[in-house]
Formats: C-alpha cells, sequence, structure tokens
C-alpha cells in the first residue's frame, strides 16, 4: 500500500479487528468483525457511527463570497439561510460534474464545503482558480475529522453525548457549537436515509467523542462498506461510479434541484441529457457490479446494449439485488432491461428512487 | 476452524470423504475472506464434475468468487436452503452450510490434510 493516508481512528479500527482497504487514498476500514450486513441492519434500526475522516471541507468567507461561490456551484445559495447547508454540484466547463458536494451557510458570506476525499486537492484548485483572490479560501481537510451519526437512535446517542439537545435540527440544517472547548458542527444530514447527524470536530478530537458514541448501548461501528449499502438503497450516487465528470447533474436525475439563479459555470450544460441514471430493481440474490453492460429488452430496440451499470449491490433491508445504471436517454423510459452480469443474464425492472422507501431521515423530531 | 477429518482444495473448498457420497463446501477461511455471502450458485443435480472444475460461485456483498469442484462424479445432492439463506456457508461453513454431495466416479488426487491446509491459509492471510 503506497501512502495511504490514515484517519485518527485507524488505531481504534485495527483494535477492534476491522477490515481495512484503501479507499480515496486512505487507509479506511470496509467493516468490523460484525460484517457488513449486521452493521446495515444496526443502522436501519439502531444507531452507528462511522469514520468519515476522509473528506475534505473548504471554508470560503469575506464580502462577496456568496457571489464568487455561486458562479462556480450549481446551488442555489440565495434561498440557504445561516444554519442551513444544501447539496449539489461542482460542474465542469462541459456541465460534467467535477464533484459532488455539500454547502453549509455558516453566516452571511461565509460558506464550509464538505467535498469528496478522492477530489479535494482537484475542487480546490478548481475553485480557488475561478474566485477573487481578495477572499479567504482555506483547505481546512487536515485539521477537519467528521464522524457520522446514523439510523432511528442516532438522535438520542448524540444527545447523550453532547449533553445538548439536538431534535430542534430540521433536516438539512446544523449548529456550531463547541463541546469541551473545542468548536463542533452538528448538522443533520447524511449518507444513509435514516435519521442521523454528521459531526464536524477538529482532528485531535475527533477518537475521544468516537469513543463516547461508541460506549452508547445504542451505536456500534460501522464501515465503508454498510456505507455503500445503506446509500445506494437511497439511490444515493457515489461520486466516481453513478457521478463524473462524463455525467451532467441532470443525466444524474437531479435536473429539478437546479434552480440558482446565478450564472454559473457550464450554467445550460448542466442540464444536457443524453443518458438518464435508471434505478433497476433485479429480483434475485445475484448482483449487477459496475462495469456490467444493460440491454434493451423491449420494444423496437430489444437486445440493444443502451448503458452500463455505474453501482450494483445485494439490498440487506429487500433481500434481493438493486443497480444503478447509465441508460441512454431515448431507451431510458423502458420498463424491462437485462443485465449482461459476469455469470449470468439478469432481467431487472426500472423503479422510482428510493429503492428503500422507510428511511427516517425526515422524520419530525418535535412537535410544531 | 479447520476440521481435522476433512481434505482441502487450495481454492478454499473442503471435501467429506465418506463411502457412499462426498460432501463438498467452503472452507471457514473462504467465508471470512469473502464476508456476508448473499448469493450461492450450485451446480445441477445430476450434473457430472471433475476435480479442478468450475461448478459454481459465489457473491458477497463485496465480492464474488467462483466454486470449484474438489473431486470428480455426479451431483447427488446441493443444499437447497443455501438458496434464500446463503448465510449458513458464513455462520456454520462445515455443517449446516454445505454445498453439495458428489458420488465419487475417480479417487481424487492431490488434496490437501487439514495439516497442509493450514499451512496454506497462513501463507495466505495478511
Amino acid at each position: 500500500m503506497e501512502n495511504l493516508k490514515t484517519t485518527p481512528l485507524r488505531d481504534w479500527h485495527m483494535a477492534h479487528g476491522a477490515k481495512m482497504v484503501p479507499f480515496a487514498g486512505w487507509d479506511m476500514p470496509v467493516q468490523y468483525p460484525t460484517g457488513i450486513m449486521a452493521e446495515h441492519k444496526q443502522t436501519r434500526e439502531n444507531a452507528a457511527i462511522f469514520d468519515i475522516c476522509h473528506m475534505g471541507e473548504f471554508l470560503l468567507s469575506g464580502p462577496g463570497a456568496k457571489d464568487a461561490l455561486a458562479a462556480v456551484v450549481t446551488h442555489n445559495l440565495e434561498t440557504l439561510a445561516p444554519g442551513r447547508c444544501r447539496y449539489g454540484f461542482l460542474p465542469n466547463e462541459r456541465g460534467g460534474v467535477i464533484d459532488d458536494l455539500i454547502v453549509y451557510c455558516l453566516a452571511q458570506d461565509s460558506f464550509l464545503l464538505v467535498v469528496n476525499g478522492a477530489r479535494e486537492d482537484i475542487d480546490f484548485t478548481w475553485i480557488k482558480g475561478r474566485i477573487p483572490a481578495s477572499l479567504h479560501f482555506e483547505n481546512v481537510s487536515a485539521a477537519t475529522g467528521k464522524i457520522d451519526v446514523q439510523g432511528p437512535k442516532s438522535l438520542e446517542a448524540v444527545q447523550a453525548v453532547l449533553g445538548r439537545s439536538c431534535d430542534h435540527l430540521k433536516y438539512f440544517s446544523f449548529e456550531q457549537t463547541t463541546f469541551q472547548g473545542a468548536p463542533l458542527i452538528v448538522s443533520r444530514t447524511g449518507y444513509t436515509g435514516e435519521l442521523g447527524f454528521e459531526l464536524y470536530l477538529p482532528w485531535d478530537r475527533v477518537q475521544g467523542v468516537w469513543e463516547m458514541l461508541a460506549a452508547h448501548p445504542a451505536v456500534a461501528p460501522a464501515g465503508l462498506g454498510a456505507r455503500d449499502t445503506l446509500r445506494l438503497e437511497m439511490g444515493y450516487p457515489l461520486y466516481g461510479q453513478d457521478l463524473d465528470e462524463e455525467h451532467t447533474p441532470a443525466e444524474a436525475g437531479y435536473g429539478a434541484m437546479l434552480t440558482s439563479p446565478a450564472s454559473h459555470t457550464a450554467k445550460d450544460q448542466v442540464l444536457t441529457v443524453r443518458e438518464r441514471l435508471v434505478a433497476l430493481h433485479i429480483p434475485g440474490r445475484r448482483s449487477a457490479r459496475h462495469y456490467d453492460r444493460v440491454f434493451s429488452a423491449t420494444g423496437q430496440g430489444v437486445g440493444q446494449d443502451v448503458g452500463l451499470i455505474t453501482s450494483g449491490s445485494f439490498s440487506p433491508t429487500l433481500g434481493h439485488s438493486i443497480a444503478l445504471a447509465y441508460v441512454r436517454a431515448d431507451a431510458a423510459e423502458a420498463e424491462d432491461f437485462v443485465v449482461r452480469a459476469a455469470k449470468a443474464e439478469l432481467a431487472a425492472k426500472r423503479v422510482d428512487l428510493p429503492f428503500f422507501q422507510g428511511g427516517s431521515a425526515r422524520m419530525k423530531l418535535q412537535q410544531a | 476452524m479447520i476440521p481435522k477429518h476433512l481434505h482441502y482444495a487450495e481454492t478454499h473448498e473442503w471435501a467429506d470423504i465418506e463411502e457412499d457420497a462426498v460432501t463438498v463446501g467452503i472452507t471457514h477461511f473462504a467465508q471470512e475472506q469473502l464476508g456476508d455471502l448473499t448469493f450461492i450458485d450450485l451446480p445441477a443435480v445430476g450434473k457430472d464434475v471433475r476435480q479442478g472444475e468450475e461448478v459454481g460461485s459465489v457473491e458477497s456483498v463485496k465480492a464474488a468468487s467462483e466454486i470449484y469442484s474438489p473431486v470428480t462424479g455426479t451431483v447427488l445432492e446441493v443444499n437447497t436452503a443455501l438458496e434464500e439463506s446463503p448465510q449458513l456457508a458464513n455462520e456454520d461453513p462445515y455443517v449446516k452450510g454445505w454445498f453439495f454431495k458428489v458420488k465419487l466416479s475417480e479417487e481424487p488426487t492431490g488434496l490437501l490434510d487439514s495439516e497442509a491446509y493450514a499451512a496454506l491459509v497462513v501463507s495466505q492471510a495478511h
């Protein structure tokens, strides 16, 4: 393994029997001895903690920061108030996706950008070259740790550990606070479809908070394996598989959320649709995998190669296989497809997302 | 985790060689390497299989792998419980998680005993 980066929790993961794998240049836990299925179920039914310290964080602030940022990302920043965050894209000049990211509005003209670990340097250089030099723009990834607490019991665990109530936080809102004298952001967001919180804290505070969370009776650690099956059941895209520089946000299914009034990079091109990311229900237990080809199963073009699987897995919650695939737009409205997997041809039916409907992510925590 | 009475293939299948039939499965080491199994494709009953031939496959959330027959003969029976419950091969790889049974038509050659297989596992574990 050549120079993999490590999070503050690597020794903890090893001591707890995690299977470590290289991911986005980092040495990360893919699973603990409990296994992916148990960790997935733990997240859907109780609460799990995920080490997400590999993700990148940038700070952008100064007079005009909002307008400068709005010129490079697809997020509508006009309606993003302090204390709220929003998902969106960093488009290239052709409308392809350089990265997907969450923008946090910390205050007027002050933002936190949370990006994929594997894209951190590319994103930073891209944005830096397109904003006024007068703005403060800083890559704080190396100093910023991130712990995701996800699951219907995440609220009670986070509240017990932090000693403060978090039930006033609405989905995609956050709060800047302190914990044991250090800055902390508690964000009601996540990548699992369950009620959950993402905690941003100084690198050297990660282990202490992690151990307190791990000691809570409702909580168990989960690795990147379960994170992947959880996000796929929701149809959340993974950069590098379901999102890339060759596909636009509209092709990925996010056309309707491209409401920014700003004139940003590739404003028209991000709406281009040549292919569509479709959700496929595969009745058996056999998985389609990334790079498997997709063929039309009905109509005039039956048997034609029309697409490519970008993510595929057995769904632990649903008990059958699910997949995402980029399919040629003129073939993407069909209901039936055939996936040519390594060992068999799999019948697949196009369905609406999410695959899993029962997530607690948007659960109302307080009576209005 | 390596029963003494079984024979082993280098591809991590075990064979329980008895007079009337040979029972085949994958080893504890194999299931641990694969992780939680989600799908097991078994040969059809009645199929003639040769030692070393690919006769099926296993899938986990993160991986897929081929199954090779450790013996030559005819498939007598398959473990149909694995169709809906492939995790049996994780939980109990040597008993409830057996894959298929073969009526031998040739004596197997070159299978490892438990000691030799233990040495192989040590050399492959990391």
